[in-house]
């Protein structure tokens, strides 16, 4: 009876087709601004400024990236995507350690402001970097770090979401893991290095998907605390690539630095994708 | 829910902890304190002194008709963006729903919009609508249509709401997609023997089964229009024009740091605080009940 379903509930023939054919459209709609972007980036700026630009791509796709990666326009795009690199991992791995750790202390330890420290970090979700920004700018400056790594990562990584969904997924690891390592002498990092670490394995991963896209996709952030433009990320340094007088854009190598942009998120997000999917759903729990 | 079986002693937790602790009371807590201290003063302009104002800040803010019309335009915006993602997103969840074959390479090739930087987003959208060289706006050109979001509020706002929605239709695809595969088909074959047609079905059924992931997702989706759309106004229209797209956050970054008036930015930080404050206890309470289910 299982497949009943597919000629009672799924009208076959004609209106199979045209299911098809609207998920085709909706697909279409969603790559059309992309597939513009990659057109525009192998052509000229002559064939963009005549306007209606060509609908499929032209031969200057090496000449527009390579002036893109190595010349840019304020800074080389190469440089901008290393710093994003170093922002992302370093946002994704900060904030999976500390939450690993946190999230230990609060499940495996019975001490004093336990409670104090949970609401504590619960409360962070209720200050996103969009609301104190004037404050925290004055912080990192107080503490020398616009235009630095730390700086760009640092006030990023205290994670409510990760420590919340470490400390449901450490509760369900069997009470008798940890008793048995407490009958054998080990001593609580033993037990974190060896049992719960590699248990954790998978929750990490879909994290870490999640975790990187979020820390490659800062906006503001970089925006207010970079100055330098060797500091510049890809993803905000694209805006900065337009003159702000009236003289046209550099189209061309403009929407090269765009495509770059987006690579390596949606690297991650398809190689990884049920990955993804499960970090997506836990970290909205 | 509690651990029976627990290591003993103090330090090693507190260590543990500390390195989130401190970042948290360093660039969260403390900043935000802050906030709420600053927003009752007014610096003097040489930022030698400042004036203690009490709420006057958040008077002033409250009868000023740009901070009035920056909560309308707020308004409108999160609406429209919610609305622009998620509807269409449910309609190619059903319509996906219903193949049986191929339905997974399609979520395949329609979540990947969600990797793509709310800030490209908007440079994409740009690119398309630019009056001068952008595709769409030249063939609306030859339509007979003259597209110039740069002076046209209603087209500027209409381009933002756009860009915004347009990656977040994956995320809320998905959601939906797997809610709906969630819904057991004997209901639906059920309801089919009853001679119930498709809309029907839809109606009666499937969308109040589908109730919790909705309102999940309308949640999830009024809290990125407020806070993650910041990348896109600012590449698009910069909160032009004439402030006709200058969503609340917008408006504390560009009086905090473009305008240098502290006094004010604060309170609207403030103000902010309280609204992140309440969608979070919505979002919470939500949470909860679909735990209890």
């Amino acid at each position: 009876m299982a497949y009943q379903s597919d000629g009672m509930v799924e009208k076959s023939g004609a209106s199979r087709w045209i299911s098809h054919a609207i998920m085709i459209l909706g697909v279409l709609f969603i790559f059309f601004p992309i597939w513009l972007a990659f057109v525009a980036s192998t052509v000229t700026q002559a064939d963009i400024v005549r306007p209606p630009m060509p609908v499929l791509p032209g031969p200057h796709f090496w000449e527009n990236y390579k002036a893109a990666l190595f010349s840019g326009v304020n800074v080389p795009v190469s440089v901008m995507l290393g710093n994003s690199l170093i922002m992302a991992l370093g946002i994704a791995i900060g904030k999976i350690a500390i939450s690993l750790l946190s999230a230990f202390a609060i499940v495996y330890f019975k001490f004093p402001g336990r409670k104090f420290f949970f609401w504590a970090i619960f409360i962070t979700l209720m200050l996103p970097v969009e609301v104190r920004i004037v404050p925290t700018f004055e912080v990192v400056a107080g503490f020398g770090m616009l235009n630095t790594y730390q700086g760009l990562i640092l006030p990023l990584i205290a994670s409510a979401t990760a420590t919340f969904l470490f400390r449901q997924f450490f509760l369900t690891i069997p009470d008798e893991l940890a008793e048995a390592a407490r009958v054998d002498g080990a001593r609580p990092m033993r037990f974190f290095w060896d049992i719960v670490v590699p248990m954790s394995r998978t929750n990490i991963a879909a994290l870490f998907v999640i975790l990187f896209i979020y820390g490659w996709n800062q906006y503001l952030w970089p925006l207010l605390i970079t100055t330098d433009p060797s500091m510049n990320t890809i993803v905000m340094g694209i805006k900065q690539m337009f003159p702000s007088g009236d003289d046209t854009a550099n189209w061309p190598v403009i929407m090269a630095t765009s495509i770059l942009a987006m690579i390596p998120p949606v690297v991650v997000v398809i190689s990884m994708q049920k990955l993804f999917i499960r970090g997506l759903v836990d970290s909205e729990k | 829910m509690e651990k029976r079986v627990t290591f003993k002693g103090w330090l090693l937790p507190v260590a543990l902890i500390a390195p989130q602790a401190l970042i948290s009371l360093i660039f969260f807590f403390y900043p935000a304190a802050q906030a709420v201290w600053q927003s009752l003063f007014i610096p003097d302009p040489f930022g030698l002194s400042s004036q203690f104002v009490g709420l006057g800040n958040f008077e002033f803010l409250l009868k000023d008709p740009y901070y009035r019309s920056s909560f309308v335009t707020t308004a409108i915006f999160s609406t429209l963006v919610t609305l622009a993602a998620m509807i269409p997103a449910l309609f190619l969840a059903v319509v996906a729903d219903r193949l049986i074959k191929g339905a997974g390479a399609y979520r395949t090739m329609l979540i990947w919009p969600y990797a793509v930087a709310p800030a490209v987003a908007g440079v994409l959208w740009l690119f398309m609508f630019n009056p001068r060289v952008g595709v769409v706006a030249w063939y609306l050109g030859q339509l007979g249509y003259d597209w110039n979001h740069v002076l046209n509020d209603g087209e500027a706002m209409g381009l933002v709401v756009a860009a915004s929605a347009w990656g977040r239709i994956s995320y809320n695809f998905l959601f939906f997609f797997a809610g709906l595969q969630a819904i057991p088909k004997s209901l639906i074959e059920a309801a089919a023997i009853d001679g119930a047609r498709f809309w029907k079905r839809f109606f009666t059924i499937v969308l109040p089964l589908l109730s919790p992931t909705t309102f999940f997702l309308l949640v999830v989706n009024v809290v990125y229009a407020f806070f993650e759309t910041f990348g896109v106004i600012h590449t698009i229209t910069s909160g032009g024009p004439q402030q006709a797209t200058t969503i609340l956050v917008y408006k504390v970054f560009s009086d905090g740091f473009v305008g240098q008036d502290l006094g004010s930015s604060s309170a609207q930080s403030v103000i902010l605080l309280v609204v992140v404050g309440l969608l979070t206890i919505i979002q919470f309470k939500f949470v909860e009940k679909k735990v209890h289910y």
